[in-house]
């Protein structure tokens, strides 16, 4: 079996073309990257808001919990069952699968922000108050740079979510590698079903990874090194999943 | 609601299914976890090998690994089996770090008190360590046990029965009732889930409400 997933996978035909891999992939990654974008330009400016002015908090704490109750391929279907005969065309899927994913992405990002800007020392808030700076200011010298490292961990968190998402949303008709699971499933093809997994699971790995250095060079050093030191268990290092972290701080 | 009322029976076999896959993973990730995370607090040289290692397969994408798992284990692609496998792989990762943390949370004071009382190694871990650790492992087995309910519907893509497979069967007929009974079904289950957890927290940690009740 592993040769026969190791011959499809070095068929070079199975690489080119419009419904190729490397098409697959780069659709795939287009679907994640946008709507975590989209999710992160929503979900950023609110979950500082929301550290920053200590309102709402309740709103996010229950939000992040009740939103990984929520089963994402029932969410997933619901949408394009409602939403599908409102649009003709490729959009009548892409549209309400788009939103799930953004949707999805919101609660990881939403919280690690808020828990990010929370959880900053009220000494460092308070130094920078009495250095003059407003409150804004304080949000964006202070609070902003000590909130990365959980940002971070909640746009890894987010983005892992919407990868896996998008995967599944093939069985809507979405484009991307989850085609070839869904389609190799569907005529019990498998070394097509198995490479595509392996595919998934390998870029998952890959776009975490790279998300993990993004990681290192955006945080502050003073803060790496200090949590470094400091080895409490709601402190974060970065490298892991995020969600225990922030149920921690929150 | 004519169709849950139909189908009721169907409803709660899934149900009981779906608490099976979901709930078994929990307690064996929880068994693996914790001499794991015992291991990555003794030997100050783990922790970084055994964190950075589960958080890689924790991003494994679900169906992914729900196919990939067959190939490794030579199970068939229906067997229950593969999805207990990844749920309890998910279950570990997300709980290794959180044993580890927890444990890491007992002040020191607490562990040389104990040691002079005369508790050996292993006897401290069982009745110092492990209960003042309980409430933060509580923690994150409640995150990991309400991600496993919703995960496992996934399962439906590759014909394991259990609630997600009112999704798959919903959206097949384009009948949106069965969907939206699973999904709450689902809330549900993963609430009840939280819930049974908390409960336990609170027989196994009676020093918290004393603590509380005094104050």
């Amino acid at each position: 079996m592993i040769n026969r997933i190791f011959a499809w996978l070095t068929d070079g035909a199975h690489w080119q073309g419009s419904e190729g891999i490397l098409r697959r992939l780069v659709e795939h990654l287009g679907y994640s990257l946008t709507a975590v974008i989209i999710a992160a330009l929503i979900a950023i400016p609110l979950g500082l808001y929301i550290g920053h002015t200590g309102r709402g908090r309740v709103f996010v704490v229950n939000l992040a919990g009740a939103a990984r109750a929520i089963p994402s391929l029932g969410l997933l279907f619901i949408a394009v069952l409602w939403l599908g005969p409102k649009f003709s065309g490729d959009i009548a899927f892409l549209a309400p699968a788009g939103l799930v994913l953004v949707v999805l992405a919101i609660p990881p990002i939403l919280s690690g922000a808020y828990a990010g800007v929370e959880g900053v020392e009220p000494d460092a808030r308070d130094a920078a108050r009495g250095m003059g700076m407003r409150g804004p200011e304080v949000l964006r010298h202070v609070e902003l740079p000590c909130a990365l490292p959980l940002i971070m961990s909640g746009i890894r968190s987010a983005t892992l979510q919407v990868i896996a998402t998008a995967t599944i949303a093939a069985v809507v008709g979405l484009g991307g590698l989850g085609r070839f699971l869904i389609d190799g499933l569907a005529v019990r093809d498998t070394p097509q079903t198995a490479s595509g997994a392996l595919l998934v699971a390998l870029l998952a790995l890959a776009v975490d990874m790279v998300l993990a250095l993004v990681q290192r060079f955006v945080v502050s050093r003073g803060l790496t090194g200090r949590y470094r030191t400091v080895q409490t268990f709601d402190s974060d290092a970065g490298v892991t999943p995020p969600a225990p972290a922030l149920q921690h701080s929150a | 609601m004519t169709w849950l009322q139909d189908h009721l029976g169907d409803v709660l076999g899934l149900t009981v299914r779906h608490i099976y896959l979901a709930g078994v993973p929990l307690i064996l990730g929880l068994l693996i976890a914790l001499p794991l995370g015992w291991l990555a607090r003794r030997f100050r040289g783990l922790y970084p090998i055994l964190i950075v290692g589960t958080s890689l397969l924790y991003t494994i994408p679900s169906l992914a690994l729900f196919i990939m798992l067959p190939f490794l284990l030579g199970t068939q692609i229906l067997d229950p089996t593969n999805v207990i496998v990844a749920m309890t792989i998910y279950t570990v990762a997300l709980l290794v770090r959180t044993v580890a943390d927890g444990l890491g949370a007992v002040p020191e004071a607490v562990n040389q008190s104990a040691t002079a009382m005369g508790y050996k190694r292993g006897r401290r871990f069982m009745s110092v360590e492990l209960p003042l650790a309980v409430p933060v492992i509580s923690a994150g087995l409640r995150v990991a046990a309400v991600s496993n309910v919703s995960i496992v519907s996934v399962a439906a893509l590759i014909g394991v029965a259990q609630l997600g497979s009112l999704f798959t069967d919903g959206f097949n007929r384009a009948f949106m009732e069965p969907i939206i009974v699973g999904v709450i079904s689902c809330v549900l289950l993963a609430l009840l889930f939280d819930g049974v957890i908390i409960g336990v927290t609170r027989l196994a940690t009676p020093w918290q409400r004393a603590g509380k009740a005094s104050s």
